[in-house]
Order: structure tokens, then sequence, then C-alpha cells
């Protein structure tokens, strides 16, 4: 452990914290745009430098152990002078759109933009022009608005394992592109929409869906066993875009189907009822039907009531007639674990026999 | 009688450009021919040799007759046979095309420990720098020293990083030592990138050896069994060079498994760098190294406790390496006491821009900049006025005449404004535009900026941008002070050396140059007449004789006037490319 002053406070962290890790935990802000406390350290934006008693010039406290008896200092005007100066050629560099922007209100940019009441940029020039080539379906890439960060990159690398896209060109030209400046071809897992503190990265199905007054509900993704914890924003009882916390127990990180597949929920085609075959069982039908108002010409929309009594008949049936193990049952990974449980119990228990499986197996 | 004969052409990158090769062709057909034609009993043997750092004056020739030198100069394959026919079989050297008093005078003013062989023996061959004492120095390290013993012998020889920072050598290789990981490794930095320096590649191209024996000496003073060379692409000559060395060392048993026979081993290797300026900071040539984009990363730990793939590393330069077997052979103290207190022992400049002897120049830490100049480099070319020089490269400043007295070490340059650097050296005359100067260096890094931190990215583009503006005329008010809050913003916040010394050229020139600056912005004028936005060119009427030469170089059809009248030029038509100006043999056109 290592004990150390910020702004005068002490504080004791664990030995090879940063001295960020120290300052937020004594709740001190130091802003930053490129940190991320999943992902390795950057020192790319150099916005959360600080001064330290005996050091000749600020360093940045994202990338510096914080060391016993450190002295740290982390506003003054020299150093709000360089955070501001920074700040300026970020934005110098910066389609400034925020009227139209997906992130308005949501961007670290525009915030710190807003804390340092930045209007007028003493910095104007060149900027770069990044021409869209995003026929992906999931993820808008507006590479404009990048501060590159690499915060995407990171995420990409280093929890999905992906490495998808990286850093091409240099200078001001520089640009976070997949391989041969080609259409993003990934598996869309999103995660670097997730960590995306600016604009450049968005969801195609949340795309001018709005920006302000969702309502939130969190809940659990269905699509697997994981259960990862999911916030959906709802706007006119509408799911518009998911999103997942960073201190749930999956960390914020979902998949591209908890991200980005919930275009579902409203779909017409959307089963909500239970259905009975109606075509007799000597007669073929096309099992090649998708629509739902095709799928109706062989069977029947029912109560649940109905379905379930329909299936303990049938299974009565066909335990009397050919016994217990001329029966099996087949559960999903989608199901928890308390539901698979009930499900083999439901086999071994009341119909009698071992023919129970699982696409992850028992 | 027999007479022992040696002819030596230079094939550094200079004098392969020059020609060399043909030359070399043209010696070797001619011994050839005179063998069977001339029944001359000559033991005659061209070779060729690495670079000898007078490269204007390339392709640069030696024929050495029983121990006694003859150089000459700007040889052309077409000059070899009466050279061969006067000089080596007659025994008459050829006076027009010697090299003369200037070129010994440029020699004999160095002091050559790095560049001792350069020029002298021949690089593709293991045996020519065995000859000269090779491989010596390693196998005494290997046999004889343990590795405290080469870690303090380095100490005290007061050597420093010779790739621009100067951190002491010996410190590095203590901490190198000392952290204990089973591999650990050594790599040279051969990333040479500032415009302008070529001294890593003269000593990689001529003298190759001397960097891996430096190499296995370190790999030992630090028990590291696993080295790199990191050498960028478009050096093929020293690539190639390198390699041979690197493939007879493992044939003669000085690399590998058991090296000189000992228990210690180590493996080298070339790693061909892309091309990327930055990747000459440790870091990123690290991350380069292990297959990523080089981009420098945040010190939180030193190289030498995790560098390349996490593992201890020890990283120094080319030029660091090559002084390494000389200080072993000759020890510490001889090397202490070529230098300064601060620093020991010798530095290679590349001397070049307005100088009349450019090249490679190796003085003593300490020498004075004025010494450089006038006494190694000639003067100015063409009797003009100094104005500044330009050291260490486009993380340097420009140190203007009054300071032509400043020694030569890390401290004094940097007290100056300026760095060392790696070694670059840019006189600049009186007809320089320090604006154009510093915006040509800052062109530069703002284009290699690795694009990672944003005062880098952004902030050096911005500058140019301001400099741009006040070059074309349309500088404004409050530039000056913008240029030197965003330049020290840079300096103060940027992540790595580069971003932290990009502004430099800009500085430095606002310091002492600064009454250029308010010229081109107040008066809209460029003092040293470059800026071409900023000039205009008027015929005298007086000196005019209507010749007529201006008109007929004149692209843009500008100059009007009949023979033997004075002619006008017209302004809205003139793109002041200077053709007229350059024509004139009457001195008529005024460049203002």
């Amino acid at each position: 452990m290592v004990t150390l002053k910020i702004d005068g406070k002490k504080v004791t962290v664990r030995k090879l914290s940063t001295i960020l890790d120290a300052a937020r935990k004594l709740d001190i802000p130091i802003p930053t745009l490129c940190h991320h406390p999943e992902l390795s350290p950057y020192g790319g934006c150099r916005l959360c430098l600080v001064e330290i008693k005996g050091s000749p010039k600020p360093v940045a406290s994202c990338t510096t152990f914080a060391k016993d008896g450190m002295e740290v200092i982390t506003t003054s005007p020299h150093l709000e002078k360089l955070r501001r100066t920074t700040l300026e050629l970020l934005l110098s560099d910066h389609p400034n759109d925020c009227m139209v922007c997906e992130r308005a209100g949501d961007c670290k940019l525009q915030e710190l933009a807003y804390f340092y009441g930045i209007r007028e940029n003493r910095f104007i020039g060149e900027r770069r022009s990044y021409k869209k080539i995003d026929n992906n379906p999931f993820i808008n890439r507006d590479m404009e608005k990048c501060i590159l960060c690499g915060q995407c990159v990171r995420v990409c690398n280093e929890i999905q394992g992906v490495g998808a896209i990286d850093f091409a060109y240099r200078g001001l030209k520089t640009v976070i592109s997949p391989p041969f400046e080609k259409d993003l071809n990934c598996e869309f897992c999103g995660q670097c929409v997730a960590v995306c503190p600016t604009g450049a990265l968005t969801g195609k199905m949340w795309a001018n869906k709005g920006r302000q007054k969702f309502k939130e509900v969190e809940t659990i993704c269905p699509y697997c066993g994981c259960g990862c914890n999911i916030t959906l924003h709802i706007r006119r009882n509408k799911v518009v875009r998911v999103s997942s916390k960073e201190d749930s127990i999956n960390g914020g990180w979902l998949c591209a189907k908890g991200r980005f597949g919930f275009s579902f929920i409203d779909h017409p085609d959307r089963l909500k009822k239970p259905l009975i075959r109606i075509v007799p069982k000597n007669q073929e039908f096309d099992s090649s039907e998708t629509k739902k108002q095709d799928l109706l010409k062989n069977f029947k929309e029912v109560e649940w009531d109905e379905a379930l009594n329909y299936i303990v008949t049938k299974l009565k049936e066909i335990k009397d007639r050919h016994g217990a193990d001329s029966i099996g049952g087949f559960s999903s990974a989608r199901c928890t674990n308390e539901e698979n449980y009930i499900f083999q119990k439901f086999m071994r228990a009341v119909i009698g026999t071992n023919n129970v499986d699982h696409c992850a197996r028992y | 009688m027999e007479k022992n004969i040696i002819i030596k052409v230079c094939m550094g990158t200079g004098g392969v450009a020059s020609g060399g090769e043909e030359v070399l062709e043209k010696f070797k057909e001619m011994i050839t021919k005179s063998g069977l034609n001339v029944k001359i009993d000559t033991k005659c043997n061209a070779q060729k040799v690495g670079c000898r750092g007078f490269c204007s004056k390339d392709v640069l020739v030696d024929v050495i007759v029983d121990d006694v030198k003859t150089t000459y100069k700007h040889i052309k394959p077409d000059m070899v046979e009466k050279i061969f026919n006067e000089h080596i079989i007659n025994g008459v050297p050829v006076n027009e095309w010697l090299a003369g008093s200037e070129y010994n005078d440029f020699h004999n003013k160095q002091t050559k420990v790095v560049l001792s062989h350069c020029g002298d023996i021949d690089p593709e061959d293991i045996d020519s720098y065995i000859a000269v004492g090779g491989y010596n120095a390693a196998r005494k390290a290997i046999l004889e020293m343990s590795s405290e013993e080469i870690v303090s012998i380095i100490k005290n020889s007061n050597l420093r990083g010779r790739g621009g920072a100067g951190f002491p050598t010996g410190l590095k290789w203590e901490l190198g030592l000392r952290i204990k990981s089973d591999v650990k490794y050594v790599i040279c930095n051969g990333d040479e990138g500032d415009p302008g320096a070529f001294m890593d590649r003269s000593v990689m191209e001529g003298d190759p050896h001397s960097v891996i024996e430096g190499m296995i000496i370190c790999a030992k003073a630090t028990q590291s069994n696993y080295g790199y060379i990191y050498v960028r692409a478009e050096y093929p000559l020293a690539v190639k060079r390198l390699q041979m060395g690197i493939d007879q060392c493992y044939t003669r048993g000085f690399l590998g498994q058991n090296i000189f026979g000992s228990d210690f081993s180590f493996d080298l290797k070339i790693f061909q760098g892309a091309g990327a300026f930055v990747c000459g900071e440790a870091t990123a040539l690290m991350r380069s190294i292990e297959g990523k984009r080089g981009m420098p990363s945040p010190k939180l730990w030193r190289s030498a406790e995790r560098g390349l793939w996490e593992k201890p590393t020890v990283l120094n330069n080319v030029e660091t390496f090559a002084n390494v077997p000389k200080i072993i052979l000759n020890g510490a103290n001889w090397y202490r006491k070529l230098g300064t207190d601060r620093s020991g022992g010798t530095k290679v400049f590349s001397l070049s821009g307005k100088v009349k002897n450019t090249g490679l120049v190796e003085v003593p830490l300490g020498i004075t900049l004025r010494e450089i100049i006038y006494d190694i480099g000639g003067g100015i070319e063409g009797g003009k006025d100094f104005k500044a020089i330009q050291t260490g490269g486009p993380s340097g400043g420009c140190i203007p005449a009054e300071l032509l007295d400043t020694e030569v070490d890390y401290e004094s340059l940097a007290h100056a404004g300026s760095i060392m650097g790696s070694g670059g050296m840019v006189v600049l005359d009186e007809n320089t535009c320090m604006v154009n100067t510093a915006k040509f260096f800052l062109e530069f890094t703002q284009a290699e900026s690795c694009g990672k931190c944003t005062p880098c990215r952004i902030g050096t583009k911005r500058m140019l941008e301001i400099l741009e503006r006040i070059t074309s005329g349309k500088g404004k008010e409050g530039d000056i002070e913008l240029l030197e809050e965003l330049g020290n913003h840079i300096r103060a916040t940027s992540l790595c050396g580069l971003g932290m010394t990009a502004a430099n050229p800009v500085l430095s020139t606002l310091k002492y140059f600064r009454d250029e600056y308010i010229a081109h912005i107040k008066e809209k004028k460029c003092p040293a007449a470059v800026c071409r936005d900023l000039i205009t060119f008027t015929i005298i009427e007086e000196k005019c004789k209507g010749c007529g030469s201006c008109k007929r170089v004149c692209p843009s059809d500008a100059i009007r006037g009949t023979r033997k009248s004075p002619h006008r030029i017209d302004k809205e038509l003139c793109i002041k490319c200077g053709s007229c100006f350059d024509a004139c043999k009457f001195k008529a056109i005024l460049k203002v």
C-alpha cells in the first residue's frame, strides 16, 4: 500500500495504482477522455495532467504510479490553462455539430467544453474529412467526430480479443480504421460503441430515435444463460436502445445479440401465443414459411391453457402407449439455470425418463 | 621489385550513388588486364570500403603504394585508366584529381573513435575488421570480465546515449543487469530518421561489426541472451552489411551458443522498420518489433524493467554501441578524457547546409560550434555571412551567431534552446529565412506525429498553419504570442519526445530571430527574400541593357520590353520563380 496526498487530502491505495485511481478514490474530479478503468493505460488525451511536488513539469495522472509521500495538485491556473488549450485543440478538429449529434447530452467532449466554457476557439484550421463507407447493419462510424482516444481499439483487442480496428496514417490524418479502410466486418459486439466518448461510434438502430426523455428499465438479457444485465431505453413504449452499466455483473460488456438484437420485440412476425398444428399429420406442408401469416395457414393460435392441456394429453397418451422412454426432452441455453433445472426435474420425476439434453449439455 | 598496392574505393551510400561500383569494377578490370599485358609484379588489390564522411567529394579513391596513401576525389569510371597507367604503373600521381589539402584538413581536425575504421576497412569482410583489432574487446569481455566489471568501465567512461537524450549508458546497463528475468533483450536503435542525418547509417554501412561487437559486450554486461538491431528498411545497404556481419559472426562462433567457447550465448537478429520517424522513440520501436503499430507508450515502467514483450530491455543507439569496443580496449579513462566533465568521448555529426565541406565529422565533446563550422567545415559557402546553425534535426533549435562559441555537449546545447539530438547540423547563411526554416522542420514533425496525443497531433498542425499564414503574408497581430503559447503547451503536455521537442525550431527562432517574424507580419516582408508571397522582382531601369535574357526565360510572359531599352515586369503576371533574377548578367533585377 502507498500513501500520498492529493490536493492536501491523504489517501492510501494499493501498490501500482495510478495517481488517477487515487484521486478517483477521493472523488476528486480529473478530466479524462481516453481513460477507461478496464483498459490498459493510454495517456493520449493529455487532459489528466497533474502537478507533482518536485517534478519539473506536469505528468499524466492516468499513466503515473502513485508513490509513497507524493504530493499531487490536481488543479491550478497553469493546469487549467493547459487543459483548456488541449480541449480547444480537440474542438478545432471537430465538426462541433452538437445540434444534430446523436450523442449530444451524453458526450464527454461536449461536457468538458461546457465545463470549460469554450465558445470561441483560437485555433482554426484544417479539419479531417471522412467519407462514410459504412454499409454494415449495426455501427455508424463518423470519424470526423473521433478524438482518437483509442478506447475502441483497446476494447476490441483487450476485452473482445478481435482486433478489428486499429490506427492508420499519421499526424492530423490519423484515423481509426478496419483493415485497408474497408467496411467494418467484425462480430459487431458494439463494445466500441459503448466506450466511445463522443458521437464517432453510434448504433445504427437508435439513430434519430431521440436523445432525451427515455425511460430506463433494468433487466436481464434474454438471449443466453449468461444473464447479462441490460438497460432498456424506452420511449413511447418502444425499446430504442440497449445498454449495459459498467458496474453490472457483466461489467457493461455485451454481445451483438444483447446490444443490437432487440428489433424482434415489436416485430409483426413475433409469435406471442402458442400455436397448435391444424394441418393433418399425414399431409405435408411447406416448412420454409417464416412469415407469421403464412405460418397460420398450418397452425392456429391458442391460449396457454389450451396449449398446455394439449401437451399434457399428448404426453400422457404417448407414455401410456409406448412407455416413458419414448419421450425425450431438449431445452435451451437461453433459459436460466433454474429453468433448466426444473425442466430436467420434470423429465425425470414427472415423465420418468432420463432422455433429457440441452444444447450446452447437462 | 614487388610493390604492395592497395586501392580503396568509397562504397558508402554516397559513394555508390556517385558511381562507386562502376569505378571499382573498372579498377578490377584494369588489374586483370594489366596482369596479362603488363609484366609488372604488383600485389594489387582493389577493395570496397564504407563512407569516409566527405560525401561532397565522392567517389573518393585511395591509392596506397607501399603504405604511401594518395586520395583522389570526384572519380568517374573513365578516369580510372589514367590513374592506373600513370600512378600505379608509372608511379606518378595524377595531380589534377587529388583530393588535396582540403581533404586532409577536413579529416585531420577530427578525432575519430567511432569512425576510425569507416572508410578504411572492407565492411563486408569480418577478417578486415579483425585485422584492425576487431572482436578483441568482445573476446576480452566474454572470457575475462564479469558483467559488473564491464558495467563499471562503461560507467566510468562517461559514455552517454548518442541517440540524443544523453542518458548515461553505464547507468542504463547497471539497471539492466540488476533486474532479474529469464529473458532479457538488447536492442540497437538504428532507426535514424532526422532529415539530413546519416551518422548511424555510415557506421552501419562502413563498420557494421563494431555495432555487433558493442551489442555482444552489452549482452554480457546485462546478462541478456537475445538482441535485435532495428534498422529502417530505407537503409538497404546497412541491412545487407549488418546481415552479412551477423552471418559471419555465427560462422565464427562470435554469436549463437557458447560464444568464444564460453558458456554465454547471444542471438542477434535484424528487424526492419517500415519508415515511421516516431519508431526511433524507444517504446514505439519496441511496439514495432512486437508487430504492433509504432506508437509511444506511457512510461509507467522503464524499458530496463519492462520493455520488449514486457521483458527487461536495454536499448541503445548505433553510435553508442560502436563506442563500446573501443572503451573496453582502451579503458574508461582514455574515453572520459576525450570529452568534457559531464559527457565523455566523441560525437559524430552530419554537417550540412551552407558550409564548404559537408559530410560526417567526429569531434570530441566540448568543442565549440565555431571550430566545427570554420575549422572543419571550412566556413560558409560562397563567402557569405553565417546566420545560424540548426542542431538536433527537427527536434532541435537554431543557434545564432552570437552563440557560436557554445560548447557542443548535451547541457550547453539545451541551454541555448536546442538539443544535441542524434547529431544533425545544418548551417544556415544570411540568405536563409528563419521563419521558413522553422516551417520546414515543423512540416516534417507534424506529418510524422503518430497521432496518439492531442497536443502533438493537432497542436503541431495548428502551429504549422500559423507559420504558413505568416510566410504567405497573412500573418496577424497576436500570431507570435499564439505560436509561443502553443509551442510551450506542446512542449509541456506531449506524451513522448517527438511532441515535447517538436516546437523547438519555432521557439528557438522566436527567441533569437523574433524581428524576422515581426517583419513578415507587420511589414509583409521577408528580410532574407525567401518567402515567395512576400517578395517582388523589379527591373532597375538604369542597369537594364535590354538584352532580353530575362524575357526569354520568363515562364509566364510577365516581362515586356523592346530590345536595347529597359524591360519591365508585370507584377500581375509574375509568378516569382526567380528565373529572371538568375538569368540577368547585369544585376539589373532587384529581389526584395
